[in-house]
C-alpha cells in the first residue's frame, strides 16, 4: 500500500494552498486551547442530543459520534469537478432505474448480465412497469467519495436507498461556527444551511401529478429506537413537516392519511427513512410493525410519492456498482467524470481466481453488506481471517466483490498525542427533483480515528469532521 | 398536529409535574418526621406519603415496612416503581425524543440535561439526607425550568395547549390525592378532634403544594383547617387548587375547540366540573362530606383524562 496523500501537507510535505490559513491558525493556537474547544464541542453535542444507537450494544444505547474540530478543506476548483461528476452519476442512476423497471435496454444491450438484476434480492418486481412522478427514483443520494492523490477522486459506494448523515453535515457546521468564529472569519466557506430548503423543494416537486398545489410532505421514521432517529427528527423539524411512524398513517381507498388531533389528513409525499421490506406488511415482511398496511397499493395507484422510490437498492448493490462507468456511458453518452475503484467481480471465474491469489492485498466486500461489516481488509487481516474469507468466497463467489486497498487521503486530526494524520472519506448529498439536480457545497467527512485504520464507519469507531468548500 | 405528538406532549407535561409533586411530598414528609413524636402524633407519615403518591399497594409488594429509607428509595430512585421520580424523568425524556419537532430547544435542553444529570450525578441515588435534599431541589428546578421555557418559548398553538392540559390534569390529581389522604385533619372546628397536634400536619400539607406562604397572604389568619381546605379546593388564585386547575383546563380546551372549530365531550365535561367547583361553598362540602367530595372529584378528573384521550389522542 502506497503512502497516503495528506490533504494539508502534500506528498513532498509542502503546505497545500487550501490549508494555508488553517495551518497558520493551528500554529498560533496553543494545544490546550484546542483541547478546551474540543471538550466544549462534545458537551454541545451531548446537550443537543445528537446521538446514534448501535444495535446490540445494550451498554451504550445512545452514543455520540466523535467529532473532530479540525475542518477538512476542499478547494473551490476541486469541488466544481466533484459537483459535476456527482450530478452526472446521479442522473445516470435515475435513468438506469427507470430502464430496469421498464424497457431494460441495458440488459438487451448485454451491458449488465440479467441474473445480476433478476436474482438480486433488492430487485423489486412490484415496480415493473410502475410509473413514478417525473421518473425520479433516487431523490436523495449519498455518494461516498475517497481521494488518493492531488488529482484523483474515486466513488467508493453509491447510497441510493435511505442514506443518512446529512444532519451531521448541518450540525457540525453550526457547532464549528459557534466555537471557531475567528477561523471562519479567515476563510470564505460556502454555506450548507440551504440543504433543508432544497430538500423540501425537491420533495414537493415530485408530488403525485394530481395532488394539490400545496402538497403535504411527511417524514416517516421507524421510530425512536432507530439508530438514525435523531437525524429523522432533526430533518422533520428543519423541513417543517410531520415526523410520522407507521402507526400514525392509515390507508383508505388507496389514499394515505395521517391521524391528527383534527381527524385524518391527506399525505402526498413521504420522505421515508424506512427500508423497502418494512414499508407495508401486506406486500413485504408480514411481521413488520413499522409499516402501513396498504401503503404499496396507494403507491401503485399513484396517490402518494415515496422518496426514495421502492426498489432503488438495485442501483447501490456493490456488484452493480462495478458497472457504473458503463451505465453512465450507456445513458448519457458521456465519459464518467468520477472514477470507480477498480473492482473484481467474484462471480466471474477469472476475477475470482485473481482475488483468491491476492487476498492478502485486497479489500473484499459483501455485495449486500453495509456499515463496514462483513468486510476483509487484506493487509490488516490475520492469516486465519483471510483463510475464513477464502472459504466463504469459494462457497458463494457471487456474494462478493474485491477492490485494491486504497490509500485513502489523510487530514490532520486531534489525537491523544496531538495533531496527527487520519484517513478520511466524504459523503456529499445529491438531491433530485422534478427538473433539477442540486448539491449543497459540502458533505459529511468521516474520519477513521484509529491510527492507520481505513474504516470510517461510525458503528466501528469512526468520527466526523466539518467539511469546508472554499468559495474562491 | 399528529395525535401521537399531542399524546406525547400531554404525557411529557404530566411526568414532569408528577416528578415535582413527588419531590415536594418527600420534602414535606422529611420535615414532619424530623419533629419529635409529641408534635405529630402516632401515624406513620411515610405511609401517608405512599398513599398520596398512589403507590401503596405496589410498595408493599416489595417491602415489609414503610421507613424513611425504603419510601425515599421507592419514590425517588426505584426502577421497580413505574412512577418513581427517576422513571418520571426517563419517561419525560422518552416522550420528548418522540416529539422533538414540537418542543422548543429550551424545553428539550431542560429535559435532556436533567436526564444526563440523573445518570451522571444521581446514578447511585442519594447517600445522605443532605444529598437527598439537593436531589429534591434538582427535581423541582427541572419542572420550574421546563414550565418556564414552555411559557416563554412555545408558540401559542395546539402543541402548547395539549401540554398545558397534561400539566393541569396531573396537578389537579395530585392536590386531590393529598386531600384524600389527609382530609381527616381538615375537618371544621366543631368536628375537630385532633387539637394542636395537627398543626404540623397542616403545614406539611401546605408545603407539599407550595402554599404555606400563600395561605397567610390569602387569609391573613393563623392556620385553620377549614381554610386550608378552602384554599386547596375552591380558591382559584392558588395555582395548585382544584378550582384553578379546572379554570385552566377549561381555558385550554376552549382554545383547542376554537382553533379546530369544534367542541366536544372534553369541553363539556371540564366545564361541568369547573361549574360545580365555582358554585360550591366549603360549608356544603363539609356537610356532604369532604371525603366523598374528593373521591368524586378524583373520579371526574380521571374521566376527563379518558375523554381527552378519546377525542384527540387516539
Amino acid at each position: 500500500m502506497a503512502v497516503a496523500f495528506d490533504e494539508m501537507n502534500g506528498p513532498g510535505g509542502e503546505l497545500r494552498s487550501a490549508y494555508q490559513e488553517l495551518s497558520r491558525w493551528l500554529s498560533d493556537t496553543p494545544p490546550d486551547a484546542l483541547e478546551h474547544r474540543r471538550h466544549e464541542a462534545e458537551l454541545l453535542f451531548r446537550r443537543i442530543g445528537i446521538t446514534f444507537a448501535v444495535y446490540g450494544d445494550a451498554e451504550a444505547q445512545e452514543r455520540l459520534i466523535p467529532f473532530d474540530v479540525i475542518p477538512r478543506i476542499i478547494s473551490g476548483k476541486e469541488w466544481t469537478l466533484l459537483e459535476k461528476g456527482l450530478k452526472q452519476r446521479v442522473r445516470a442512476i435515475n435513468m438506469f432505474l427507470r430502464d430496469i423497471y421498464h424497457g431494460r435496454d441495458i440488459l438487451r444491450a448485454n451491458i449488465i448480465p440479467d441474473d445480476l438484476i433478476f436474482q438480486n434480492p433488492v430487485f423489486r418486481p412490484e415496480m415493473n412497469g410502475q410509473a413514478v412522478p417525473h421518473d425520479v427514483y433516487v431523490h436523495i443520494a449519498g455518494i461516498d467519495i475517497v481521494r488518493v492523490d492531488a488529482e484523483n477522486f474515486y466513488v467508493l459506494e453509491d447510497n441510493a436507498r435511505t442514506p443518512s448523515g446529512v444532519s451531521y453535515m448541518l450540525e457540525n457546521r453550526e457547532i464549528m461556527m459557534r466555537l471557531f468564529p475567528d477561523l471562519f472569519a479567515r476563510h470564505r466557506v460556502a454555506p450548507v444551511e440551504k440543504y433543508p430548503d432544497e430538500l423540501l423543494t425537491a420533495l414537493r416537486s415530485v408530488a403525485p401529478l394530481h395532488a394539490s398545489s400545496e402538497p403535504t410532505v411527511a417524514l416517516m421514521t421507524p421510530g425512536v429506537y432507530n439508530s438514525a432517529y435523531y437525524e429523522h427528527s432533526f430533518l422533520a423539524d428543519k423541513l417543517g413537516v410531520e415526523l410520522v411512524e407507521g402507526r400514525d398513517l392509515i390507508v383508505k381507498s388507496d389514499e394515505v392519511f395521517m391521524r391528527t388531533t383534527e381527524g385524518l389528513k391527506r399525505v402526498d409525499v413521504i420522505y421515508r427513512r424506512v427500508d423497502d421490506e418494512y414499508l407495508d406488511p401486506l406486500t413485504f415482511r408480514p411481521d413488520s410493525a413499522l409499516g402501513v398496511p396498504g401503503l404499496m397499493s396507494a403507491y401503485m395507484a399513484g396517490n402518494v410519492t415515496l422518496a426514495n422510490a421502492v426498489g432503488t437498492g438495485i442501483a447501490d448493490d456493490k456488484a452493480v456498482y462495478s458497472y457504473m462507468p458503463e451505465i453512465v456511458k450507456f445513458y448519457l453518452g458521456e465519459e464518467p467524470i468520477l472514477k470507480n475503484v477498480p473492482t473484481w467481480r467474484c462471480r466471474e471465474p477469472a476475477d475470482l481466481a485473481y482475488v483468491l491469489d491476492h487476498l492478502g492485498e485486497l479489500v473484499v466486500k459483501e455485495v449486500h453488506g453495509s456499515g463496514g461489516y462483513g468486510m476483509l481488509i487484506g493487509p490488516a487481516a490475520t492469516k486465519a481471517t483471510i483463510e475464513a474469507f477464502r472459504d466463504k468466497l469459494k462457497r458463494e463467489p457471487e456474494g462478493f466483490i474485491a477492490q485494491p486497498t486504497l490509500a485513502l487521503s489523510t487530514c490532520p486530526t486531534c489525537t491523544a498525542s496531538g495533531l496527527a494524520p487520519r484517513h478520511v472519506d466524504l459523503r456529499p448529498f445529491v438531491l433530485t427533483g422534478r427538473d433539477r439536480v442540486t448539491i449543497v457545497p459540502g458533505g459529511l467527512t468521516r474520519v477513521a480515528l484509529k491510527e492507520g485504520s481505513l474504516v470510517v464507519n461510525s458503528s466501528q469507531g469512526g468520527g466526523t469532521k466539518d467539511t469546508w468548500i472554499l468559495d474562491e | 398536529m399528529l395525535s401521537r405528538t399531542a399524546e406525547n406532549l400531554y404525557w411529557l407535561a404530566r411526568y414532569v409535574e408528577r416528578a415535582e409533586y413527588l419531590a415536594r411530598t418527600i420534602e414535606a414528609t422529611l420535615r414532619v418526621t424530623a419533629l419529635p413524636n409529641a408534635y405529630t402524633g402516632q401515624g406513620n407519615e411515610w405511609d401517608s406519603a405512599l398513599l398520596t403518591a398512589g403507590v401503596s399497594a405496589s410498595f408493599y409488594g416489595l417491602y415489609d415496612e414503610a421507613t424513611e429509607a425504603s419510601v425515599v428509595e421507592y419514590l425517588s430512585f426505584s426502577p421497580a416503581n413505574p412512577s418513581s421520580i427517576r422513571n418520571c424523568i426517563e419517561n419525560a425524556r422518552l416522550n420528548s425524543r418522540s416529539v422533538r419537532t414540537a418542543l422548543t430547544s429550551e424545553m428539550w435542553d431542560t429535559i435532556n440535561g436533567a436526564w444526563i444529570d440523573l445518570q451522571e450525578i444521581w446514578g447511585k441515588g442519594a447517600k445522605t439526607r443532605e444529598e437527598l435534599t439537593k436531589f429534591l431541589r434538582f427535581v423541582q428546578e427541572i419542572s420550574l425550568r421546563f414550565d418556564g421555557s414552555a411559557y416563554r418559548t412555545m408558540l401559542r398553538n395546539d402543541a402548547y395547549w395539549f401540554s398545558r392540559l397534561g400539566l393541569h390534569l396531573e396537578r389537579a390529581d395530585n392536590t386531590a390525592r393529598i386531600l384524600d389522604v389527609k382530609y381527616h385533619v381538615l375537618l371544621p372546628e366543631e368536628e375537630h378532634v385532633g387539637g394542636p397536634l395537627d398543626y404540623y400536619q397542616w403545614t406539611s400539607i401546605l408545603r407539599s403544594v407550595s402554599a404555606l406562604t400563600a395561605y397567610h397572604w390569602v387569609y391573613r389568619e393563623t392556620l385553620k383547617p377549614w381554610l386550608i381546605a378552602d384554599l386547596l379546593i375552591l380558591n382559584d388564585t392558588l395555582p395548585r387548587s382544584l378550582a384553578s386547575c379546572y379554570g385552566n383546563l377549561v381555558r385550554n380546551l376552549d382554545q383547542i375547540g376554537v382553533a379546530y372549530g369544534r367542541q366536544g365531550a372534553a369541553q363539556r365535561h371540564a366545564r361541568g366540573v369547573r361549574n360545580r367547583l365555582e358554585h360550591s361553598h366549603m360549608d356544603d362540602i363539609f356537610q356532604r362530606g369532604v371525603h366523598e367530595f374528593i373521591q368524586e372529584f378524583i373520579a371526574d378528573n380521571g374521566r376527563l383524562g379518558e375523554i381527552i384521550a378519546k377525542q384527540y389522542l387516539i
